[in-house]
């Protein structure tokens, strides 16, 4: 037999040999001890790596939960894309009681739509939200107000919020949003809001971050809050859940009963709704009668 | 003779130096001025009075509390109408101090006699002192406050004065026209600054494109020691630091650091003029020379102009409506100014130009691929990759961006203006500074 081939298979089987036991030590001793639920949960979620949990991707969460099982309190920790159903199955699995949040979606809290805040200006730099904010207060002169460039639909892992041509405003799609919070953090003028769903959809909300005195917003765009506090006002006694400050209102979704008292009130129609129920009841319908909200 | 220059990238832009011709005009004063409390880099200054007070020219009305801060001083005199947010240049509101004008009386103290006073009588600290109480800072554009660059850090030492009278930036014309005209009195200033900096040689920069500033101010420098004028080739950016610095003494400033690690201390000349205005006539920074401009205004010009008139004055002045054909209205030059919401905006101490831009100069072309020809490599001046910062900054990748240099880019467009794909690169690799610094000083907390 040829001396090369021998000397070959034999060299190569030693380092071969040599390299196993290194191998299966190394395995041995420095071997980290995984928690296998870990493994297991991050199965259960949704696999998005969204961060909307607050953690970084999936296993992050995972990590949290385990580690907070074994304290006994899950401390709030939430999939927001999994929603209830994700969270009741790794409560089961992991044999803790999970708190069940109540559904939530993307509100954009800006109306200035190409119609009521017109262009002034023309914007020619690049299209990017972050960037053009960076220069000037806007198209419009608001410097509040949304920019129209996108971040937040780039941002977006599951397609659930779209510029709208017409207005030039994001829409967001109830069915798809699973309120991760991903634009929330991508719109440099933090104009986007998670908020309760409200009970069969019904939730009202000011569309409007504009903070400067009436006279100044409305200068820039129709649909401004001017914070005149009409709907304060109009809001019934028992509930107050509006509150006015740095003339901006705001909406508390904890205390407010979607009435839509005071969508009428409001002089720059800076209050939208949404009063399309979820599942269509007879009654729920009837009562619609305020304009709806984009 | 081959003229001096830096030697790595930049570009030679059309100079357009229309108003070059035109002497200085002293703009009449309007009615009402704005002063914004945050003319300058730093923090921005306190106002000092309220609502109602009288004021002169030259009353210190904000005060500059931290350490890169400056003061700011009264334009005109009258009645403050209110301190409130007023619109900049940007569009956003900031704090200002609104006067309502009656007359143009001066603070007594202040020595308004056009006679040139050689003689510095005071020293160092004084000097450093007075320039402080006067307000002044850079007035290339960039606003640094001028008495901090010279309070010298421990151990340090300046062995130069440069005086930067480049003015690479196309249109502008301010710097040019000071050169011509007020020689003696910026030369007097140079001879407080090598005082202040405790050396004993200043070097005048100027670009060859000012053939007649160079003549004049090498003439006059001529009996003064220690100051040298130094005509370099024209080439963009060449008035930014170190690239002057560069250009005059061949020394490379090291990247993160200030030009005093290598011995020098940079100021424009018009920041030259104004400390000589401060500490020989007691006179704080309330006007600066700004430069009207555009290629298709039938008339141009430059004007001493008070702090806190709205550019729109100097349009009336020129006897120029804004009509269809002004497409882009720019605060500062063409390569590194601001483009602005319109001519209501007050000017401040950085305003060097108003440039108007047409329709087919204002235009920014149609965005195509990268084919990686390089262009941006070899024109920039700082040796940076500027497609690969901007690719990063698009992707978000910040931690890339500062490995690559991002911190270390002195925006000066070069890159973007070389394009040939029209690319947005400066844009994005100022996203990607702004946040490589967000990022940076986040770390210095933890």
């Amino acid at each position: 037999m040829n001396p090369v081939i021998v000397y070959s298979v034999v060299v190569l089987g030693l380092v071969a040999a040599g390299a196993a036991v290194i191998l299966f030590v190394v395995a041995k001793k420095f071997k980290v001890d995984e928690d296998p639920r870990i493994d297991e949960v991050t199965e259960m979620l949704p696999g998005a790596n969204c961060g909307g949990c607050g953690y970084p991707g999936c296993r992050g969460l995972a990590e949290a939960l385990v580690r907070a099982t074994d304290k006994g309190d899950l401390g709030g920790l939430m999939c927001p894309p999994g929603g209830n159903e994700t969270m009741a199955r790794i409560g089961e699995y992991l044999g803790v009681a999970v708190e069940e949040a109540g559904p939530t979606v993307a509100v954009v809290r800006c109306g200035g739509s190409r119609a009521k805040a017109p262009a002034k200006l023309e914007y020619d730099g690049p299209e990017r939200c972050s960037i053009a904010h960076s220069l000037f207060a806007g198209e419009s002169g608001c410097a509040y107000g949304c920019l129209g460039l996108g971040d937040c639909v780039t941002a977006c892992d599951f397609d659930a919020i779209h510029m709208n041509r017409e207005t030039g405003l994001p829409e967001v799609d109830e069915e798809k949003c699973v309120s991760c919070g991903a634009c929330v953090t991508a719109c440099p003028r933090n104009l986007i809001e998670i908020r309760p769903l409200g009970r069969n959809g019904r939730r009202v909300w000011v569309a409007c971050m504009n903070r400067e005195p009436g006279g100044v917003a409305r200068k820039a765009c129709k649909a401004a809050c001017i914070g005149c506090g009409l709907c304060v006002k109009a809001c019934p006694e028992k509930i107050q859940a509006i509150t006015l400050e740095n003339n901006l209102a705001y909406i508390d979704p904890a205390k407010c009963i979607a009435c839509g008292l005071c969508i009428p009130v409001c002089p720059t129609g800076a209050i939208q709704a949404t009063f399309e129920p979820v599942k269509p009841k007879p009654k729920a319908a009837a009562a619609a009668t305020a304009p709806s909200g984009s | 003779m081959r003229l001096r220059t830096f030697p790595k990238g930049g570009v030679h832009p059309s100079e357009n130096k229309i108003s070059a011709g035109e002497t200085i005009q002293v703009l009449p004063i309007p009615s009402r001025v704005q002063l914004h409390l945050g003319q300058h880099l730093g923090a921005p200054a306190v106002p000092v009075v309220s609502k109602g007070d009288r004021v002169r020219v030259g009353s210190r009305i904000a005060e500059g509390k931290s350490f890169i801060s400056a003061h700011l001083h009264s334009s005109v005199s009258g009645t403050v109408a209110k301190i409130d947010d007023v619109i900049d240049a940007s569009g956003y509101r900031r704090p200002a101090v609104v006067i309502d004008v009656d007359g143009d009386e001066w603070e007594a103290d202040i020595d308004r006699s056009p006679e040139l006073i050689r003689e510095i009588k005071v020293d160092a600290e004084t000097i450093v002192e007075r320039i402080k109480a006067a307000g002044v800072v850079g007035l290339g554009g960039a606003c640094f406050p001028t008495h901090v660059k010279y309070i010298f850090p421990e151990g340090k030492r300046a062995d130069t004065v440069i005086i930067n009278a480049v003015e690479c930036e196309p249109y502008l014309t301010s710097d040019h026209r000071l050169m011509l005209e007020r020689a003696d009195e910026i030369l007097v200033g140079v001879q407080i600054l090598m005082r202040a900096a405790r050396v004993e040689s200043a070097i005048i920069g100027i670009e060859a494109n000012k053939p007649d500033a160079i003549e004049i101010m090498s003439r006059k420098a001529r009996s003064l020691p220690g100051i040298e004028v130094i005509p370099l080739k024209v080439q963009y950016p060449q008035g930014a630091e170190k690239q002057l610095i560069k250009a005059l003494l061949n020394r490379e400033v090291p990247s993160g650091r200030l030009p005093l690690d290598v011995g020098c201390v940079v100021n424009n000349v018009g920041t030259a003029l104004a400390v000589y205005e401060a500490v020989q006539k007691n006179k704080p920074l309330v006007e600066r020379v700004v430069t009207f401009t555009g290629r298709h205004l039938p008339a141009t010009g430059n004007f001493l102009v008070r702090l806190g008139v709205p550019a729109a004055d100097m349009a009336a002045h020129l006897g120029i409506e804004l009509d269809e054909e002004t497409a882009k209205v720019i605060s500062g030059g063409p390569m590194m100014g601001k483009a602005i919401a319109g001519l209501d905006v007050p000017v401040t101490k950085g305003t060097s130009g108003i440039v108007l831009l047409s329709e087919s100069h204002a235009r920014r072309h149609q965005v195509q691929n990268c084919i990686r020809c390089s262009r941006c490599i070899t024109v920039c001046p700082m040796g940076l990759e500027p497609w690969l910062l901007e690719k990063m900054a698009q992707l978000d990748r910040f931690e890339e961006c500062e490995s690559a240099g991002a911190a270390d880019c002195i925006e000066c467009g070069s890159c973007s203006y070389t394009c040939p794909s029209s690319r947005p690169l400066l844009d994005f690799i100022r996203y990607g500074k702004v946040n490589v610094m967000r990022i940076r000083a986040a770390r210095r907390q933890k």
